[in-house]
């Protein structure tokens, strides 16, 4: 008897601790919906002082240039290296720049601007964010009657919802480039077949906005994953820490899960 | 770092940001000659299409002269009704001879007109009924096969 009592015991703590656990994430759940609703009822203040909001683009978008451009070169410059040495055994080279284009356009572009977005600048807004709460800037705030969401929150979501569609599109323009550079210049596919296949089948409606509304998307959930762990982050050195790590992990997987679910739409049927 | 030169570099970062989305539309997609000049539409119907689909191009000579715009299936004739919609520019006389063919092997699927000897064109609405259906490639081989076994049966019933 005392074994089996020992059994439920342990089986009755884990059901605590998982039910804990999902209870818990439910709450922070609804916490941030909550806080998703409150930056956009708070957004005046970002609009009206147009500054702040400027200074926060300038910060998550200007400075992200160098990462972004850089890494869209090598990403083209190998996807025409890897695509020419696929369509060379089909004799079909020429689709090099077809192939080069939509994988950018639709797919590369817009996701692995956001990912490198949500690392290089999502987490400063939360270490931001969460090292304001940390020493107390927003409580202060709070005595002095300045609403932090409007003040702190807000500029910085709508600086990272404004810079992601620009750096996605420099991404893909940069990647395109690269491809260029490689399969042109370097290995010598036929520049005029290598522009004309790809105008032929890249179209601007199906394949351009689709990834246009597809960065839009991801520097929303960026954006609102990042303030929102600096926001909720525990107000210690550890807390921030680990509300860092949080935002690059979750916005990750959010961005990923998201381009599965927008693909499935854009891109099936028809 | 003043408000000023933060005004400035974010200036710089939006218009590069809109320069690549031109490059994007312009260079890389088609939107500059989707849809450039007036057009008017011709309809044509076809006994198969095969995988002929709404904007594939319409080529006189190799030359792209219009776009498919609809495709649509006439219940009473079983017969599908392909719409294109060519350029003014072009003009084709009524008795145009409507294909639809392959670019390359397993290319897409293009249409193509044969221009014929009427004196009168092709207006804006007009049906044309000369055409010669997609080439189903499965159909191809298996006539082949078959006019291939019934050779080898009679050359072998002959010995």
């Amino acid at each position: 008897m005392g074994k089996l009592d020992k059994a439920g015991a342990a089986a009755s703590r884990f059901l605590q601790v998982l039910g804990h656990t999902v209870t818990k994430r439910i709450f922070r759940l609804g916490f941030a919906a909550r806080f998703f609703v409150a930056i956009f009822m708070q957004s005046g203040t970002a609009f009206r002082r147009l500054h702040l909001t400027l200074r926060e683009i300038y910060f998550t978008g200007v400075l992200s240039l160098i990462i972004i451009l850089v890494s869209g070169l090598f990403v083209g410059m190998v996807l025409g290296l890897q695509g020419y040495d696929t369509l060379q055994r089909y004799g079909s080279t020429e689709a090099l720049g077809i192939l080069v284009a939509l994988s950018l356009v639709r797919e590369l572009g817009p996701v692995v601007a956001a990912l490198l977005f949500a690392s290089r600048a999502g987490s400063a807004i939360t270490a931001e964010i969460g090292l304001m709460k940390a020493t107390e800037q927003l409580s202060a705030m709070e005595m002095m009657a300045v609403n932090p969401i409007a003040r702190v929150v807000a500029p910085r979501f709508w600086g990272g919802v404004v810079s992601m569609p620009i750096l996605a599109a420099l991404f893909s323009a940069m990647g395109i480039f690269g491809g260029y550079l490689v399969g042109v210049q370097l290995i010598g596919v036929d520049e005029g077949s290598f522009w004309s296949q790809m105008q032929a089948s890249v179209d601007f409606q199906k394949d351009i906005l689709n990834g246009v509304i597809k960065s839009f998307v991801f520097g929303i959930i960026v954006s609102w994953v990042a303030v929102f762990e600096g926001y909720d982050a525990d107000p210690t050195a550890e807390g921030v820490s680990r509300a860092t790590t949080r935002t690059v992990v979750t916005s990750s997987l959010a961005i990923l899960a998201a381009d599965f679910i927008l693909t499935a739409f854009m891109f099936t049927g028809a | 770092m003043t408000r000023t030169t933060i005004d400035l570099w974010v200036g710089f970062f939006v218009a590069m940001g809109l320069a690549a989305l031109l490059f994007l539309a312009l260079k890389v997609g088609n939107l500059a000659t989707s849809n450039s000049g007036e057009t008017y539409a011709i309809e044509a119907k076809f006994d198969n299409i095969g995988g002929l689909k709404v904007r594939a191009p319409v080529k006189s000579a190799g030359v792209v002269v219009g776009r498919v715009s609809d495709i649509r299936f006439d219940s009473e004739a079983y017969q599908a009704v392909v719409k294109m919609q060519l350029d003014t520019r072009y003009r084709f006389p009524r008795d145009t001879f409507v294909t639809i063919n392959t670019s390359g092997l397993l290319g897409e699927q293009y249409i193509g007109l044969d221009a014929g000897g009427d004196i009168d064109m092709l207006k804006s609405g007009d049906v044309i009924k000369k055409t010669q259906s997609a080439v189903v490639l499965e159909k191809l081989i298996s006539q082949f096969m078959f006019s291939k076994a019934a050779e080898d049966s009679s050359g072998s019933g002959n010995q």
